[in-house]
């Protein structure tokens, strides 16, 4: 497959490139074994977003890799040895599909079985996701969330001097045709990543997919018309407020509850109904999420820019 | 028949062990972060296959299916996925900073300098 040349390109570029190939390919991978939520996330983080910071990355420290001068053997053998010792660790392991599994046994059939009573949401990965395992992803965000700003404390610029009188048009500015058709997209990708936001009860998406696909669009919008048009579009200060917000909601849903005699997370307290203060429950939460991801990835984005655009600036 | 049916699984240990080889043998740290993401995508994979049921279908609940995949790894790879590209922007703006102390992303010259300083 693909991460074979992965292995032996030195051509950083082409390696990343491919890097998205593979994504692309597990997203597949993804739709055919069920998790379409998981496909969508993977496409549009691996395909899209990953390979756009590997990019701005090299941009920063270079395309070439060195050639390797050390003697792979020894990293070779013990890649072998491990390796065949957990395929001979999988021979006990449940045959793919197998309904038996003991990894269908437990927790499954009850999400499975009772969640439409419960959250009354088809989606069961939107109500496992916001709901039952409503901690783990409080924790996942707030992981988004310190992953941000150590991208920040580590790639901050102070903003002394206009970034304009490097770059006042975007890379990509003289490309009209680019341009114009990403004008029409833009919108239309902003429409959709709401779409996604608020039908993750329903259909494959939700709060985290939401998040990737906003930021892409804003991505994209400050590839092509350039980071200071897009800074002067979305405010940085309104960024950071906004992914410490979708944190907030987040854990302000979980205190609501409490303050309404519920436990923290429990959704059934948020209103008269359980089923109704679950929706609403999910929805908040998700909405914090898409929030939270959408801002971080945004904030990632422009300061790997920002960066590139100060060094750019400072050889000249 | 029993053991053809855990091709899975070695699809994920040879995705895993590339992953792996890529870390330890490449100098060069951003292919070692690449190596590190192939091994995530291995670990993601693991998860997925684990949870196919066969004849299941995706877990969207409507009254006209009985089967679905289970649910549980699906959320915790999709949470997953989105946190691992968050800690490898981390991972990649620390690359960013080495290289602009250090002049160089190989790990061997970073070496160099650290032992002649």
């Amino acid at each position: 497959m693909t991460a074979v040349a992965v292995v032996l390109m030195r051509d950083l570029f082409a390696v990343v490139m491919l890097t998205g190939i593979y994504s692309l390919l597990s997203a597949s991978f993804f739709v055919v074994f069920d998790a379409v939520d998981v496909a969508f996330t993977e496409a549009a983080v691996g395909a899209g977003i990953s390979t756009l910071l590997m990019l701005s990355t090299l941009t920063l420290t270079g395309r070439y890799a060195k050639e390797s001068t050390q003697k792979p053997w020894l990293a070779l053998a013990i890649v072998t040895v491990t390796g065949a010792l957990l395929i001979y660790g999988t021979l006990d392991m449940p045959t793919i599909g197998s309904a038996s599994a003991p990894i269908h046994q437990h927790v499954a059939p009850r999400y499975l079985n009772d969640s439409m009573q419960e959250i009354a949401v088809p989606n069961v990965v939107t109500s496992v996701l916001a709901s039952y395992r409503g901690y783990d992803t409080l924790g996942e965000s707030f992981v988004i969330f310190t992953a941000g700003i150590g991208v920040l404390a580590l790639l901050m610029v102070l903003q002394r001097r206009r970034a304009s009188d490097v770059d006042a048009h975007g890379p990509m500015h003289q490309h009209l045709i680019l341009r114009i058709v990403a004008k029409i997209l833009i919108p239309l990708i902003l429409l959709f990543a709401l779409y996604v936001q608020f039908h993750g009860d329903y259909g494959p998406g939700g709060g985290f997919q939401a998040g990737v696909i906003f930021a892409a669009a804003i991505i994209l919008y400050s590839m092509l018309f350039g980071l200071s048009a897009a800074r002067q579009t979305i405010s940085q200060p309104l960024i950071f407020a906004l992914s410490a917000v979708g944190v907030l909601l987040y854990g302000g849903v979980g205190v609501a509850c409490m303050l309404l005699g519920g436990n923290y997370l429990d959704y059934d307290a948020l209103a008269e109904d359980p089923v109704a203060g679950q929706h609403l429950g999910i929805l908040l939460v998700e909405l914090g999420v898409g929030i939270t991801v959408a801002s971080v990835m945004i904030i990632i984005f422009f300061t790997f820019n920002g960066r590139s655009l100060s060094e750019r600036g400072r050889r000249r | 028949m029993n053991v053809l049916g855990l091709y899975n699984y070695w699809v994920v240990m040879v995705l895993m062990m590339l992953g792996f080889y890529i870390v330890i043998s490449q100098g060069n740290l951003i292919k070692k972060i690449i190596g590190l993401s192939i091994f995530q995508a291995s670990v993601f994979i693991l998860y997925i296959s684990m949870a196919k049921v066969a004849g299941g279908t995706a877990p969207i609940l409507d009254e006209s299916i009985s089967t679905y995949s289970n649910p549980l790894p699906h959320v915790l790879i999709l949470t997953a996925i989105v946190v691992g590209v968050a800690t490898t922007a981390l991972g990649l703006a620390l690359v960013v900073r080495i290289r602009e102390s250090y002049g160089t992303i190989e790990e061997d010259e970073i070496q160099a300098q650290d032992e002649e300083a």
